[in-house]
């Protein structure tokens, strides 16, 4: 697969044009949709738009900075100023925002060609792309089952090589996991090093930005050119952010990893166990330092996850009412009945689902015992992580438990779904960097992922210790067959 | 544990209109997600700070100034229902 920095070059020597890069994305993505359905809109006229712009700049001898003319999918919760946006929701089906997200604000200033909208669960809610309510997104490894999510469609798209990098959001796990499952790299960076402007947002105290890619440095040139503090978002860091390929080095020598035991305990896919205790031990014969560290309190991330994310999207997603945008159900006889109504035409069931756990654990009576007490199991599990990385640089566990699941396999059983993100949700709620990268396969052919967590604002660390294992391993380069 | 009028009492709160097949689905569903749940209580948090968020940033302000909304138009536009330089809903006052 080919990477930013090979497609920047064959553009500065003139060996292929910006528009012919995007014309072969454009078509390598129509050819591939009827198989995968990454992609919720194309933006063709856009792209080209965009790529005769960088072809422009190099025609009269300007410098282009590396995203210059590089395809890119961007997940469907991201708002498109005059492009639609839906979220994967029938509520937003007509939205066209009226304003640009500093993300894709950012990459359209950096000659970025986004080539479309890419599938997600409805509102970014969901482990496998299956509550989008257009379309099931398929895992290029194997067609029948789930790229993961809610990111599914932007993992699905860089893994089937429709595009070359993509940004999906991550509130519990929705960028690593479907990178995990899709054998992709996937960055879910410090909470506020990348603006939530122009997110629709799902829950604000976890959601997260990032990118998707092949490679751990396309990861950090496009993390470098999405990053920083945006005035627009009020929890957006002030910080200065480097250029984050330097710390690209291939030993770990001095690095101190610590493997976190409660990750490998019940409920583990043995063969996933397997894989990446010898990605571990490949850590340790780079340099690395490994030692095991007990995080007690990680496993009740998920119960705390599932009380404070519902909670906060309860409250984002009242603004659906039917009044300033999107759908609304005509013909209703009231302003109350307007709004009950456009949103049970307007949501799909884990939206309502979440909605209706947020509303519950959040009403009169119920809120100390869950809303408050999940806040205060929060605060344990930061402080696990804080003891964790005074003895230690990174930490690593495997992505998620198992690897890619059937389609409609865990639909009807919510909980059994949300324990595909046991593994990623701790580090949202302590705001940490984490990334996916591939570490092996199943027997199955399906892919396996490794996490390592960071501390906060050292994707360095984590970006460092990513790229020593990929140099050292073949994995990245495999490829589904498509 | 939730019953099936609590179901419908929530339901209410987040402005949904619950089909009588959902109620019945939801209160199974979310009793089994709350007695999930209920594994928080194995921690004792009595004199543990609540995390809001979880990288604090404090006393975010801005300038208080008057800026123009340059694409007014787009924004009504947006609208279910507009009329004029408004947005339209039903009578607020129901027959219902």
């Amino acid at each position: 697969m080919v990477s930013i920095r090979d497609l920047h070059q064959q553009l500065i020597n003139k060996d292929r044009s910006a528009i012919e890069i995007a014309q072969e994305a454009l078509q390598r993505t129509k050819e591939l949709e009827p198989k995968l359905r990454s992609f919720l809109r194309l933006t063709e006229e856009h792209a080209l738009a965009q790529a005769k712009q960088v072809d422009a700049k190099i025609s009269a001898g300007e410098d282009i900075g590396l995203l210059a003319g590089i395809p890119i999918g961007i997940k469907d919760n991201m708002c498109t100023q005059g492009i639609p946006t839906t979220c994967g929701s029938k509520i937003l089906e007509n939205f066209i925002p009226p304003f640009e997200s500093t993300v894709t604000g950012r990459l359209a200033e950096s000659g970025a060609v986004m080539v479309g909208k890419t599938n997600l669960d409805e509102f970014a809610m969901g482990s496998s792309t299956e509550n989008s309510a257009y379309q099931v997104t398929a895992n290029p490894w194997d067609l029948d089952r789930v790229p993961g999510g809610s990111s599914g469609g932007s993992a699905a798209a860089v893994a089937g090589g429709q595009c070359v990098v993509s940004l999906g959001s991550d509130t519990g796990g929705s960028i690593r996991q479907p990178a995990g499952l899709c054998g992709v790299v996937g960055l879910k960076p410090t909470y506020g090093l990348v603006s939530r402007y122009g997110l629709v947002a799902y829950a604000s105290s976890l959601d997260q930005i990032g990118p998707f890619s092949r490679s751990v440095e396309d990861t950090a040139i496009l993390l470098g050119a999405i990053a920083g503090y945006d005035p627009q978002d009020s929890t957006s860091l002030k910080v200065d952010v480097p250029d984050y390929t330097q710390y690209l080095k291939p030993d770990l020598k001095g690095v101190k990893v610590g493997v976190i035991t409660e990750t490998f305990g019940e409920g583990l896919d043995d063969e996933v166990k397997g894989v990446v205790e010898t990605a571990i031990a490949q850590l340790k014969e780079l340099g690395a330092e490994i030692q095991e560290i007990s995080c007690p309190r990680f496993r009740y991330g998920l119960p705390t996850y599932y009380i404070i994310a519902p909670s906060e999207a309860s409250a984002n997603l009242a603004r659906y009412d039917g009044v300033k945008y999107g759908f609304r159900k005509p013909d209703s006889n009231n302003l109350i009945n307007m709004y009950t109504q456009t949103r049970a035409e307007g949501f799909g069931a884990e939206v309502k689902r979440r909605i209706m756990i947020g509303t519950y654990a959040l009403s009169a009576g119920y809120y100390d015992a869950y809303y408050l007490k999940a806040q205060k199991v929060r605060t344990l599990i930061k402080q696990d992580f804080e003891a964790a990385f005074e003895s230690v640089d990174v930490l690593v566990c495997p992505t998620s438990p198992t690897t890619a699941f059937k389609a409609g396999e865990k639909t009807d059983d919510p909980l059994s779904m949300y324990l595909s993100d046991l593994m990623t949700i701790p580090v949202n709620l302590a705001g940490l960097p984490g990334l996916s990268l591939p570490c092996g396969f199943d027997q199955k052919g399906l892919p396996i992922g490794l996490q390592i967590i960071g501390n906060v604002l050292r994707e360095d660390q984590v970006l460092h210790t990513a790229y020593a294992y990929e140099q050292a391993t073949q994995w990245h380069e495999k490829q589904p067959s498509l | 544990m939730i019953d099936k009028e609590q179901v419908h009492r929530v339901a209410h709160l987040a402005r949904l209109e619950l089909q009588p097949e959902e109620e019945t689905q939801f209160e199974g569903q979310l009793n089994s997600i709350l007695e999930y749940f209920e594994q928080l209580s194995e921690l004792n948090t009595e004199d543990v700070a609540p995390t809001t968020r979880a990288i604090d940033v404090s006393n975010i302000t801005r300038i208080d100034q008057l800026k123009s909304s340059p694409n007014r138009e787009e924004i009504l536009d947006c609208a279910p229902e507009r009329e004029g330089d408004f947005f339209r809903v039903p009578k607020i006052m129901g027959e219902g």
